[in-house]
C-alpha cells in the first residue's frame, strides 16, 4: 500500500508566480486622489448646471433627451444649490488642476508616458480590442508593453479630456480676464457647451472603466493599490534573469 | 524609496497588506476631510474654508487684473434688449421724474445729490457686450451711459485716497451690492440709462443702473438710489446669501 506524499508547502516549491511592478507609487496616489476630486467636480458642476439647464440631445429639432429630468436633480439633491455648487466647484477646481498637472509632469519625468502613448496603429488596434471585448472576435489582441491599444488610446484621451475640462473651465470662470482662451473655444456659450460635453465624456469613461476593471479581475484591480501584479512565470523562463545581454538590456530599461 | 521592477510572491503579500492599510487610512483621511468641510461653521451661508477659497480667488484675479484690458465687444446687430431676471429692489413704486441719486462718503456723510440730467451731462459712452448671469445664461446687449470713472472724478477731491469699494443700493434698500473700485474705475463700467439706444425699462433698472462686462449680473445693480464710497467692502445682497463677494469675470 502506498501513500501519496502530502503536497509540500507552497514555499518549498519552485516559484511559479512573481509580482511585477505595474503602477508606480506616484501614479497610484494621483489616480486615487483624482477619483474623489472628479466626483466632487461633477457633483458641484451639476448643481451649477441646474440653474440654467438648457441642454438637450436630439437631431434636427427632435429632442431625444433633456439634461436633466427634474427627478434626477431631486434624487441627487442638486436643485436650488447654485451658491454651494459654485463654492465647491471654484475651490476644488484648484485641487483637480494641481493633481492633473502633477500627474502629467510625473508621467513625463518618469518616462511612464511611453506606456500610455498611442501610435499610428492604435486606432485599428483599438478596434480589434473592442471586437474581442464584445466577444465578436476570439483571439485576444496583443498588449504593447503594459496596455493594449484601446487602453493606450483611452487613457491618453482621458488625460486630454482633463486638460480640456480645465481649459474650458477657466474660459467660463474668467471669460474677460482670460479672453484669448474663451475666444479659442468659440466664445463663452460655446465654452460652456464644451465643458458640459467633457463632463458627459468623463462619465462615459468612468462607466466603461469600472466595467473593464471588473472584467479584468481582482489581481488587476489590486495592482492599482499595491503597484504590483501577480503573474505566472512561464515554464521556460528562468526564475532569475540570466546574464545574457538581452535581458540585461531589458532590466536596464525599467 | 524606489520600487523594484519585480518582487517575490512573499514580498508581494506583505506589500498588499501594507498597501491596503495605507489605502484605507488615506480613504479615511479623505472622508474625514470631506466631513470637516461640510461641518465647518459657515461664513455668509457657505463653509468658512470655501469662503476663504473665494477670497483667495478674489486676491489672485485682482492681482491679475489689467485696467486697460477690455472685455470683448460685439456688433450692435447681435444685441437685444436684456432679459429681465430678478425684481429685488424694484418692487416698490418709482416716480421717475423725481428720482434722485444720493452720494455718500465712507463715513456715511452725504456728499451730493444728482438728477438724471447731471449724469447725462457726463461724456456719453456705448458698449455692446455679453452680459453674463451667474445662473449660466449670457446675452449680448448694448448699454449707453456715463463711465463711472467720470462720475467718480466729480468727487475725487472729497474722497480719501484709500477708497477700495463702491456700495450701491436701490431706493427702497431691497437690493444692494459692493463692487471693488478697480472694476468701478474700468472704462467698461457704466452708469447706464440706455439699453439699445432706448431708455432702460423699469424692470431693467430705470432710470439708472450699473452695467459692466467685468461682473456677473448680480453685481449690476438696477435702479440706483444711493452710492457710497467705502474704504473696505460693504454689504452685498447675494454675497451674504452664499455667493462669491467678488463675482468677477
Amino acid at each position: 500500500m502506498t501513500f501519496h506524499h502530502p503536497p509540500p508547502d507552497e514555499t518549498e516549491q519552485p516559484a511559479t508566480r512573481k509580482a511585477v511592478l505595474k503602477h508606480r507609487r506616484g501614479s497610484r496616489w494621483m489616480h486615487w486622489i483624482n477619483f474623489p476630486l472628479i466626483v466632487i467636480m461633477v457633483w458641484s458642476g451639476l448643481r451649477i448646471y441646474w440653474a440654467e439647464d438648457v441642454y438637450a440631445f436630439g437631431i434636427l429639432g427632435w429632442e431625444w433627451f433633456k439634461f436633466f429630468p427634474e427627478s434626477f436633480y431631486e434624487t441627487l439633491d442638486l436643485n436650488r444649490r447654485l451658491a454651494r455648487g459654485l463654492a465647491f466647484h471654484f475651490n476644488f477646481a484648484w485641487l483637480f488642476t494641481i493633481n492633473g498637472l502633477a500627474f502629467v509632469v510625473y508621467t513625463w519625468r518618469t518616462g511612464e508616458w511611453r506606456e500610455l502613448a498611442p501610435n499610428r496603429r492604435s486606432l485599428s488596434g483599438s478596434l480589434d480590442v473592442l471586437l474581442h471585448d464584445l466577444r465578436i472576435r476570439k483571439e485576444e489582441p496583443p498588449k504593447r508593453g503594459r496596455y493594449n491599444e484601446a487602453q493606450r488610446l483611452t487613457y491618453s484621451l482621458v488625460i486630454l479630456l482633463g486638460a480640456l475640462a480645465i481649459l474650458s473651465g477657466f474660459a467660463i470662470f474668467k471669460p474677460t480676464q482670460v479672453f484669448p482662451l474663451t475666444w479659442i473655444l468659440g466664445g463663452y456659450t460655446s465654452a460652456r457647451i464644451i465643458h458640459f460635453t467633457v463632463t458627459l465624456a468623463f462619465i462615459l469613461f468612468f462607466v466603461v472603466h469600472i466595467l473593464q476593471v471588473a472584467r479584468a479581475g481582482w489581481r488587476n484591480f489590486t495592482s492599482m493599490v499595491t503597484g504590483y501584479e501577480l503573474v505566472d512565470i512561464e515554464p521556460d523562463e528562468p526564475d532569475e534573469p540570466a546574464e545574457s545581454p538581452k535581458s540585461a538590456e531589458e532590466t536596464a530599461d525599467v | 524609496m524606489s520600487e523594484k521592477p519585480e518582487i517575490s510572491v512573499e514580498a508581494y503579500r506583505q506589500r498588499t497588506r501594507r498597501s491596503l492599510l495605507t489605502g484605507g487610512a488615506a480613504a479615511l483621511a479623505g472622508l474625514f476631510g470631506w466631513v470637516w468641510v461640510q461641518k465647518q461653521p459657515e461664513t455668509h451661508r457657505i463653509p468658512t474654508v470655501l469662503r476663504k477659497g473665494h477670497e483667495f480667488n478674489e486676491s489672485l484675479w485682482t492681482e491679475l487684473f489689467r485696467e486697460n484690458h477690455q472685455a470683448r465687444t460685439f456688433d450692435l446687430e447681435a444685441a437685444s434688449i436684456l432679459r429681465v431676471n430678478g425684481r429685488r429692489g424694484l418692487r416698490s413704486e418709482i416716480d421717475l421724474d423725481n428720482w434722485q441719486l444720493t452720494v455718500r462718503g465712507p463715513d456715511g456723510a452725504e456728499l451730493g445729490r444728482h438728477v438724471l440730467d447731471d449724469i447725462k451731462r457726463l461724456p456719453y459712452h456705448e458698449m455692446t457686450i455679453e452680459h453674463k448671469c451667474i445662473e449660466g445664461w449670457a446675452q449680448i446687449t448694448n448699454w449707453g451711459g456715463a463711465r463711472f470713472s467720470d462720475f467718480m472724478q466729480l468727487y475725487e477731491n472729497q474722497l480719501p485716497d484709500n477708497i477700495s469699494h463702491v456700495y450701491l443700493e436701490t431706493p427702497d434698500g431691497g437690493y444692494y451690492v459692493s463692487v471693488d473700485v478697480q472694476t468701478m474705475r474700468h472704462k467698461q463700467t457704466l452708469l447706464a440709462y440706455n439699453n439699445l439706444g432706448e431708455p432702460i425699462s423699469e424692470l431693467n433698472g430705470a432710470p439708472l443702473r450699473l452695467a459692466t462686462p467685468l461682473k456677473y449680473g448680480i453685481k449690476q445693480l438696477k435702479r440706483i438710489g444711493e452710492i457710497q464710497f467705502l474704504t473696505e467692502t460693504g454689504g452685498d445682497f447675494w454675497g451674504e446669501r452664499g455667493y462669491d463677494w467678488y463675482a468677477g469675470l
